[in-house]
């Protein structure tokens, strides 16, 4: 089974990314293999629906989880159309998101928990 | 002929150079393209009598039809049309309307043809007169963001014949090209202060490249520093009129009136700003012959 975490770097070791669309890695976990693809994150730059791209981007990778801090709108509507469950309030390493995910610490999420365009503050 | 009054900082006084310059200038049509926050009305009072509702046309997926190839999302550049693997289906295909730029790429570009398009509003448009002039002004819904679409419309209003001054939003952005596009002269309304003169370099910036001609009205004229005259001097742009930082004239826009009703300074300052304007079109209608 493989999941998705948003992370500011490539390795497992990196930091978690606290958002989604503009999430600077999406890290793909195989669960049963360990084996990790890191994907740099196209839509960082995007003026708008960087959410959505980037759910786009997930959804093509079947994925069973999406793993990350916080979760807009339209992302969320995307994810949630493509039957993918996401995972919110991921923290620390890209390796401890997934460990709270596999021993079920990581709430998930029933609506979006932040706004449109939250990804952009700084 | 067709001059905008611009700015690149906002609070600079084009909506006061606008209405006095259209009442000055006797028959003339004003259109408020500050569609955002509309305020000509405020001096101009004008009676009404239309209304236009304006709408623009975003896909409406027909899912029958749709074969999930995911070419409606690949050629949208606004990121407002998902197409997603969705479980026991061929594929969701998401829209965003309020990312839409309803350019009709998706439309046009559907080899199922399953996307049709269907108006949603987004703003209305208002139309009336005062006294001898044309009056009309837009107005975007809350929440919208596409103020060029409104824009646009607004200014099919625009009759050769008749002399049309527009009022255009702040900024350097799309509304703002959306607004200046077309016109013959743009007035570029600034402040002496650093602020004025940081964001009339923008401004400039913005109509050299469309190619069109302007000029530079010093509002507030008197209070803080040389630095505008300066630029001006050095880049040979024309200060077509100074206003003076007055309380009188702050009041008179406080209390919602306008500067050159009956005879006196402000009329012939302002009548002097017209005239300043036709010759910097005739000079770039002589540049143009040459």
């Amino acid at each position: 089974m493989k999941v998705c975490i948003t992370a500011s770097g490539p390795q497992m070791s990196d930091p978690s990314d606290p958002r989604f669309g503009r999430c600077s890695y999406f890290v793909f976990l195989d669960l049963a293999t360990k084996s990790v693809e890191a994907v740099a994150n196209p839509n960082l730059e995007a003026a708008g629906g960087a959410g959505i791209r980037s759910a786009e981007l997930v959804a093509s990778r079947e994925v069973a989880a999406v793993i990350t801090g916080h979760v807009g709108p339209n992302a969320f509507r995307t994810l949630e159309a493509a039957g993918i469950p996401v995972f919110i309030g991921a923290r620390g390493t890209v390796n401890e998101a997934a460990a709270a995910y596999e021993e079920g610490r990581l709430q998930k999420a029933e609506a979006p928990d932040s706004g449109s365009k939250s990804g952009m503050r700084p | 002929m067709i001059i905008a009054v611009a700015s690149g900082k906002g609070g600079t006084g084009k909506t006061t150079i606008a209405v006095n310059l259209a009442l000055v200038s006797g028959k003339a049509m004003l259109l408020d393209c500050d569609v955002e926050e509309p305020n000509a009305h405020l001096f101009l009072k004008p009676r009404i009598s239309s209304k236009e509702e304006v709408a623009v046309p975003v896909p409406f997926v027909d899912t029958a039809r749709c074969t999930g190839c995911g070419q409606c999302a690949k050629v949208c550049s606004y990121n407002a049309i998902a197409v997603v693997p969705s479980p026991g289906k061929k594929a969701s295909v998401l829209v965003f309307p309020h990312l839409c730029h309803a350019c009709g790429a998706c439309s046009l570009l559907c080899p199922a043809g399953a996307i049709r398009e269907e108006p949603r509003r987004i703003g209305e448009i208002e139309e009336g007169v005062c006294g001898d002039l044309g009056f009309a002004h837009g107005r975007l819904g809350i929440g919208e963001v596409l103020s060029p679409f409104l824009i646009r419309r607004l200014k099919e209003r625009i009759s050769s014949s008749v002399l049309t001054i527009i009022d255009a939003p702040p900024g350097t952005s799309c509304p703002v090209v959306a607004a200046i596009r077309g016109v013959d002269v743009c007035v570029l309304v600034t402040e002496p202060t650093p602020f004025g003169l940081h964001d009339l370099t923008l401004a400039v910036d913005v109509v050299r490249q469309m190619r069109i001609p302007f000029g530079v009205v010093i509002n507030r004229a008197g209070l803080g520093d040389d630095a505008v005259e300066a630029y001006c001097r050095n880049e040979r742009i024309p200060i077509l009129a100074r206003i003076p930082f007055d309380r009188e004239i702050a009041a008179r826009y406080s209390a919602g009136q306008v500067l050159v009703e009956g005879p006196g300074p402000m009329r012939d300052l302002f009548f002097q700003l017209y005239q300043n304007v036709c010759r910097v079109k005739d000079e770039a209608d002589r540049c143009v012959e040459r």
